[in-house]
């Protein structure tokens, strides 16, 4: 007699063509099932292995550097699946209502049912506002990474990179090595805390040692570093933009870098707006003081038939986001009743463990910068979608607004166009420290369908499997 | 001075691709057959759009469709993100927001 869990020819659908959705799909390929994968990219390769457009040249070794294994694996696995799954470019997964997903496809909105959901949203730069940061000519880090790399363009001609993480390196040497002018590398975390947090680093010896070549390159190119630094002021006109970056030295004195653009990044931090929408339960992560959603570790969401994998869910890097999607879809055949090796389950756990580890590490080496927020003057922006300052925000503050959903309905912070991608994490801790309380209560700001704007009159198309 | 180093971005490679005409606000303006709009548009002018909250000038922020900074507009009153939207020849941009988006509400 058949097995009654198993779901004779289940829909199956994954959001997200990168390192996490590539993986996911290719498992449920070998299992025989055809997935639905939307992505809103054109191409596959999410982010991180974005894919640059026809007609430019540049190889693998000069686009992705030591990644270009990886990169080059991936994109060519996503090309032997193309047709066996049912793969659904440059649309926009914007919805969620129980067992069914939103999409939009131009400017034509449709439905599809699912059995089984498998988000590999990935993730955008995690920000700390600066006075300035809304000036023309102030980029994510990730945006000057795409920039050179899909682009082949630096975002400027003069380019100071501030924040901390790994990326904030990583992304200098390649402008560097690009022929891009960098001003200064300008990194809010000591160089002391790297110390301390070797013994986590060590998990990942191949990706500590890249780490520090990268450092030495940028040092031998005399690339001015500076760490311990104190973000003061973006300085420039609101018509011409950025002209000058000042901050405080580790030792306390006071300096400026002439520079005509600034890429501003503090690690990533999760799309995970599908997730809250799917009635995700979320998590708080005391060291990194953020809120992730909760899964298990093979991927299983707080939602039957919700499945969660790469940045999307945790940010722990490409490789992990590999390894994830991997995970994540053996839990859904595992689920639907399929068979699956639990030798490679036990592999993919203990990879995960060991990349948890590492970034655990990371954040200890280049911590979240939670008390600059307190330290914003009165006129810094904090939203810069709509300009608004953390006084206006502290102003909601004490009219009593200490949750950080009722305080955007009142100072309308988080509440633009990015809606709170941006400024929702520095917002937290703008009234955290204002109202004395802790991050943790403050909240996170709630997902909104649809998750990004679109023009309304879209045209709705008939729904799918129904 | 000529017009690419007017802009914002800088080319590092990659130079040797068709180019395509298009028009910024009217004037006559040059990309490559590749270059998003928001590339193309940054390394002939310093903004996108500006600000309708008054802060001045903007030229996008996230480059991957996250945060909605790059919105400019056909000279139809299309609304474009620049940073996901391929150049195409012949493309009449613009950066203001074309009167007739905003509906009558009377």
């Amino acid at each position: 007699m058949a097995d009654p869990r198993i779901v004779p020819d289940p829909r199956i659908v994954i959001v997200g063509a990168g390192p996490a959705g590539v993986r996911a799909a290719e498992t449920l390929v070998a299992a025989g099932v055809r997935p639905i994968v939307i992505d809103e990219g054109g191409r596959d390769g999410g982010q991180i292995y974005r894919r640059q457009p026809e007609g430019f040249r540049r190889s693998y070794a000069s686009l992705y550097g030591s990644e270009a294994g990886r990169a080059e694996d991936l994109h060519r696995s996503f090309e032997a699946l193309r047709d066996r799954i049912d793969y659904r470019p440059e649309t926009l997964a914007w919805g969620i209502w129980e067992k069914q997903l939103h999409l939009l496809q131009g400017s034509r909105t449709s439905e599809v049912d699912f059995d089984a959901l498998i988000i590999a949203s990935g993730a955008t730069d995690r920000l700390m506002p600066v006075r300035g940061w809304n000036r023309a000519g102030v980029y994510s880090l990730g945006a000057a990474q795409l920039a050179l790399k899909s682009q082949a363009s630096a975002i400027g001609s003069r380019v100071v990179f501030m924040g901390s993480g790994p990326l904030l390196y990583l992304v200098a040497a390649q402008y560097s090595k690009a022929g891009a002018k960098v001003a200064a590398v300008l990194d809010t975390s000591s160089f002391w805390l790297r110390v301390k947090a070797l013994p986590r680093l060590i998990a990942r010896p191949d990706v500590l040692l890249k780490g520090l070549a990268l450092t030495w390159k940028l040092r031998r190119a005399r690339t001015e570093i500076e760490t311990g630094i104190t973000p003061v002021e973006i300085e420039g006109q609101p018509e011409t933009g950025v002209e000058t970056i000042r901050f405080r030295t580790n030792k306390g004195q006071e300096r400026t870098v002439a520079c005509d653009a600034v890429a501003l990044g503090y690690h990533l931090r999760p799309e995970a707006q599908l997730a809250d929408l799917a009635r995700c339960e979320f998590r708080f992560d005391v060291q990194t003081r953020q809120f992730f959603p909760v899964k298990d570790t093979d991927g299983r969401s707080s939602v039957a038939g919700i499945y969660l994998a790469g940045d999307g869910a945790l940010t722990l890097g490409a490789d992990a986001a590999e390894a994830s999607g991997h995970l994540a879809a053996l839990a859904v055949l595992t689920d639907l009743g399929r068979q699956v090796a639990t030798r490679d389950v036990g592999r993919l756990r203990r990879r995960l463990r060991a990349f948890e580890r590492f970034r655990r590490g990371i954040a200890d080496a280049f911590p979240w910068p939670a008390s600059a927020a307190a330290a914003f003057s009165e006129d810094t922006v904090v939203c810069r979608c709509e300009n608004i300052t953390a006084g206006e925000l502290r102003a909601a503050v004490t009219t009593g607004s200490v949750e950080l959903n009722h305080a955007k309905a009142f100072s309308r912070v988080g509440m633009g166009r990015c809606q709170g991608r941006y400024c929702g994490h520095a917002a937290a801790e703008v009234i955290a420290a204002s109202a004395g309380v802790s991050i943790e209560t403050v909240g996170r700001i709630r997902g909104q369908p649809p998750v990004k704007p679109f023009v309304i009159g879209a045209e709705s198309d008939a729904k799918e499997g129904a | 001075m000529t017009s690419s180093e007017s802009g914002r971005f800088r080319r590092v490679g990659e130079q040797d691709r068709p180019r395509l005409v298009f028009s910024i606000d009217g004037q006559p303006a040059e990309g490559c057959k590749g270059d998003t709009l928001l590339v193309a548009m940054l390394t002939q002018i310093r903004h996108l759009r500006s600000s309708e909250f008054g802060d001045g000038d903007r030229a996008g922020f996230c480059l991957m469709g996250a945060c909605q900074d790059c919105w400019v507009w056909t000279d139809t009153g299309e609304r474009l993100r620049a940073c996901t939207t391929p150049l195409a020849a012949g493309m009449c941009i613009a950066t203001k927001a074309p009167e007739q988006a905003w509906p009558t509400l009377a």
